[in-house]
């Protein structure tokens, strides 16, 4: 009796053993933007497709997330398996050897079918290091109602004379409707994203050849006036602290007449769930200024594996899974065509369906063909990335400037001093860091 | 007549009471009522206070993205665990600073105390490495050490403040009696000082359960407390004030609830020396 | 009259928390002392080099230092004044009879209790929003344009939201100090024709010198490190606005990863913390007789 106790316990033991030994979890560090939200709901499916593999979700705040990552990739913390990150992470991480090349994605994954801007940037050595979840440019998204009330027709590639004068005849304030809603927050990938790519429309450039700062240049002062002075006139109260969120929340409740952001923003402000103005939207391309360059930018959130990490090959199956094309059709057989991860793959966009349910793909296909991360402004610049700068030392930069923009659009400061303040900031850490001798 | 102003007196001052006790509790009240609202109505304007379709569909949609349970567990075993752990060093250390004084004792606690005056941040990156090559990063037991080490000089210095009120007398006839500095701790001064250790106790859980930089830090998935289940609900994509209420919510309440019930024993020790 | 056998058993005892808070305390700092003289980059590993003061010269002239500086003080100092004066007028206040006091002492604690993170991300939000907000909306009730608190006034509504997390406990170790107050030395005062002004003055606020004194220590303690508040309502702005010294080393080896300039940072940021402590001990030491 005893015995047989003891064996059915070792048994029971080995095999738990056993079911261990072959089981893999993946921890997957990703933001808590909707489309993510949304793969985590449908990992089931992976996990039923392999049992043998169980995932630990970590979701935080972009910034946080950021933050984290960095750290622990930087120190080899080795805490993560699945890193979401951007397109400005993965060239630097990918020259730091940090992340593993994605070679085991599969015979059915075709690799070509993804969007050569956004490919292009997470290419070394034609090697894929990260695979792209979903990709945005950036577009005018405008109230279809309230421009035709007020006798106005969005041209479908408008320039920013045009902007403004519209945003400031459909400012009515007393209705709680403003001309305009931007980013104001302060932060490289805030407001900065949305600067930098309206800077680049009106000739600016971060740094010349000789990564000299070129805040105290003449187009420089000409966005920062035009900006400001749009937003004083027909922009929300508190822009200052308004973020994408921020003025998503402004655009769905109809406070917004234009709202100048993510493509990807698009399938929110249609889908009636959440948006009281679903109905309403109209869609345009990005303004320029006559220059040959309009106000695109190129971001893709991307999915990568520390190169660290020994759970390689079960880290790329979910890779291969999450950003294949049958995920897009899982998520539109789940959630439908709209509310499928844009910006990756060409033959959505091919897809009568898929153009059929989102309005919107058409122009979201073109913006993104017209951001050139190699020649992101009219004039030449030392640096890849549209509406960032491809070297480690950015993010302290951008969100250096990023702040003086916002105190001045909280109307601390002038432009003047704004730019002042952002040249001598920016010639400072270049200095430091070593590239202005 | 006398009765009548006195009475007066107390209802002008329970109106004004109430008044200032309903506004410091406001934004709680306003946080869980949003909760319940949906994600139309939590922004609508005007705002309604009561008179809004009653829903439960946040706390469903919450608990869907993230293990609640989870998070809450690694809550109440990170922060009871450190706070215990805390008492375990700082009983003897408080017991030689009210019982022995020497000549340093004082500057030993103030010292102690500006421990806790160095920013986090700036040590962050040299814990993080310590913590990688010993294996602590992403477990509970990292986040006990570290908020043991964070609260244990506000822990001693509680106790020493609560000790001191005792009568060294009793613990030297204990002494005299043939006890052990063992016995002596274990038997005779714990016993009177239990209000001072559940107060220290009940305030170092606080403590411990909304500590957000380390917490947040030095976990990933396995070890994460409830705040890092609420830094994945700061600002997502769209409509989402019904959703963060829902989520605050269940992060506070289980504390917000402790405080209420033991709050009679929070105050009783929380005088940090200042009553005589 | 402590014997030699108590002397060696008080060390003994001391010991296990010296030893941890010494390893606590020593380890990383060296570390970062260490790391303060280096390039070091957490995003470009291999290429730290020892740059002598380098980073510390960058720290103290950043235009950002000086007002980052000023704001710790204006937080700490605004926040101190707003919690120990209103914690005093509280305390009076709950000390008074009226119906439903053990409610009204429950709601007057409850912000206490609540996460830093939670209290920011629902001030912001949930009721300073200027569009969205419970602010916005009431004031638009009442006819006026919405205050922008976090880009108008944002040290203030920072000042406001860490005052009401803090007034709670200001209240009750202020209240507790009341309630021990001898009631016939005040019943005598009154008889004697002292008025209600001089009765506080020269008997109440006497009494609660001590209960100052430590409300003003242990929270001096939580707000040199205000970091949750800041990060998330306004990320030190507008500008530099509401930076302050603890989000400015959050903000180099965090959000640059420049360890080397964080941990210059933080090296100051100690030093000052020790000026500061090295302040409040003699305060305390007169007030406190330790």
């Amino acid at each position: 009796m005893k015995t047989r106790v003891l064996s059915l316990t070792g048994a029971a033991v080995a095999a738990f053993l056993g079911a261990s030994a072959q089981a893999e979890t993946l921890s997957i560090a990703t933001v808590n933007n909707g489309d993510m939200i949304r793969m985590q709901k449908l990992a089931d499916h992976f996990t039923k497709a392999h049992p043998d593999i169980t995932l630990n979700w970590v979701t935080l705040e972009e910034n946080v997330l950021r933050q984290r990552v960095t750290t622990d990739i930087a120190t080899k913390g080795g805490q993560y398996d699945i890193l979401t990150i951007g397109t400005y992470e993965v060239p630097i991480w990918t020259k730091q050897k940090w992340l593993m090349p994605l070679d085991k994605l599969g015979a059915g994954y075709d690799a070509d079918d993804l969007l050569p801007s956004i490919r292009n940037g997470l290419t070394a050595g034609g090697t894929l290091y990260a695979a792209p979840f979903y990709g945005e440019s950036s577009m005018v998204m405008y109230r279809k109602d309230l421009f035709e009330k007020a006798g106005l027709t969005m041209p479908e590639a408008p320039s920013w004379a045009f902007v403004a004068d519209a945003a400031r005849k459909l400012t009515d304030k007393s209705k709680e409707v403003y001309g305009i809603c931007l980013r104001g927050k302060a932060g490289w990938g805030e407001n900065m994203a949305f600067i930098s790519a309206m800077a680049n429309s009106y000739g600016a450039r971060w740094f010349d050849m000789a990564w000299k700062p070129q805040f105290n240049t003449d187009p420089w002062k000409q966005t920062l006036t035009t900006y400001l002075g749009l937003m004083k006139d027909a922009g929300p109260p508190g822009a200052s602290s308004n973020g994408f969120n921020e003025n998503l929340a402004l655009f769905q409740t109809g406070k917004c007449a234009m709202w100048i952001d993510a493509t990807v923003a698009a399938s929110f402000v249609s889908n009636p769930a959440q948006s009281k103005v679903a109905d309403k939207v109209g869609y345009a391309l990005a303004p320029d200024n006559g220059l040959g360059k309009r106000a695109n930018w190129l971001w893709a959130w991307n999915l990568a594996i520390p190169a660290s990490s020994k759970k390689g090959d079960a880290a790329q199956s979910f890779i291969a899974w999450a950003t294949s094309k049958e995920y897009l059709e899982l998520v539109a057989k789940e959630e439908g065509w709209a509310n499928v991860p844009p910006g990756t793959r060409s033959s959505l966009y091919a897809n009568p369906d898929y153009q059929k349910a989102a309005p919107f793909a058409d122009l979201t296909l073109k913006s993104i063909q017209a951001a050139d991360p190699l020649k992101p402004t009219v004039q030449e610049v030392p640096y890849t990335g549209v509406q960032f700068v491809a070297i480690p030392e950015f993010q302290g930069i951008g969100t250096g400037v990023g702040q003086a923009f916002s105190a001045a659009l909280a109307g601390q400061v002038s432009a003047d001093q704004a730019l002042q303040n952002a040249q001598a900031l920016a010639t400072r850490e270049m200095t430091k860091a070593g590239y202005i001798k | 007549m006398a009765r009548a102003a006195t009475n007066r007196r107390k209802l002008v001052l329970t109106l004004l009471a109430w008044t200032v006790g309903i506004a410091m509790f406001f934004p709680i009240l306003w946080t869980a009522l949003t909760s319940f609202k949906t994600e139309a109505e939590a922004i609508a304007s005007p705002p309604s206070f009561l008179a809004f379709h009653w829903t439960l569909e946040n706390y469903a949609e919450v608990q869907a993205r993230s293990d609640y349970f989870l998070h809450f567990m690694n809550s109440v075993v990170i922060s009871l665990g450190s706070t215990l752990a805390g008492l375990l060093v700082a009983v003897p250390a408080a017991w030689s600073m009210a019982f022995v004084p020497g000549r340093r004792t004082r500057d030993v606690l103030m010292w102690m105390l500006s421990t806790k005056m160095l920013p986090p941040v700036g040590v962050l990156i040299p814990i993080y490495l310590l913590f990688r090559d010993s294996g602590l990063l992403d477990s509970r037991i990292g986040l006990i050490i570290v908020l043991t080490l964070i609260n244990l000089p506000i822990i001693v210095w509680m106790l020493f403040t609560y000790f001191r009120e005792i009568p060294g007398e009793i613990l030297e006839a204990a002494r005299m009696d043939g006890a052990g500095l063992r016995e002596e701790i274990l038997f005779v001064l714990l016993p009177m000082a239990v209000p001072g250790i559940a107060s220290t106790l009940l305030l170092n859980v606080i403590l411990a359960w909304n500590e957000a930089f380390w917490t947040l830090n030095l976990s990933a998935s396995q070890s994460a407390p409830l705040t890092a289940f609420i830094a994945s609900y700061s600002s997502p994509e769209g409509l989402f004030y019904a959703k963060l209420s829902a989520a605050s919510t269940m992060a506070v309440a289980p504390i917000l609830i402790l405080g209420w019930f033991s709050q009679k024993q929070l105050v009783r020790g929380l005088t940090f020396g200042a009553v005589k | 009259m402590a014997t030699a056998h108590s002397r060696a058993a008080a060390r003994l005892t001391m010991a296990p928390a010296v030893v941890l808070l010494l390893g606590w305390m020593l380890i990383p700092l060296a570390m970062t002392l260490y790391f303060s003289f280096l390039r070091y980059n957490l995003l470009m590993p291999g290429t730290e080099e020892w740059i002598g003061t380098l980073n510390y010269q960058y720290f103290l002239t950043d235009p950002a230092f000086f007002t980052a500086l000023g704001n710790t003080l204006a937080l700490v100092g605004g926040v101190l004044a707003l919690t120990v004066c209103g914690g005093i007028g509280l305390a009076l206040l709950l000390d008074q009879p009226f119906w439903g006091r053990g409610i009204v002492r429950l709601l007057v604690i409850a912000p206490f209790f609540v996460m830093p993170t939670v209290s920011a991300l629902v001030w912001k939000n949930m009721l300073m929003n200027p569009v969205n907000g419970l602010f916005a909306a009431v004031a638009r009730g009442l006819g006026l344009q919405p205050f922008d608190f976090l880009s108008e006034a944002p040290l203030s509504s920072i000042v406001l939201i860490v005052t009401w997390q803090w007034l709670p406990f200001a209240t009750l170790i202020l209240l507790t100090a009341l309630q021990s107050l001898d009631r016939e030395r005040l019943e005598a005062a009154e008889m004697d024709g002292a008025g209600a002004v001089d009765r506080f003055v020269h008997i109440i606020l006497p009494h609660l010198a001590r209960a100052m004194t430590v409300v003003t220590l242990i929270q001096t303690i939580f707000l040199l490190s205000v970091f949750a508040e800041i990060l998330v309502t306004t990320n030190g702005g507008p500008g530099n606005a509401t930076t302050n010294i603890t989000y400015l080393v959050y903000s180099l080896s965090l959000l640059q990863f420049d360890v080397g300039g964080g941990s210059a940072g933080g090296i100051v940021a100690v030093v000052l913390a020790n000026i500061v402590a090295v302040f409040l001990m003699r305060m305390i030491g007169r007030n406190l007789d330790l």
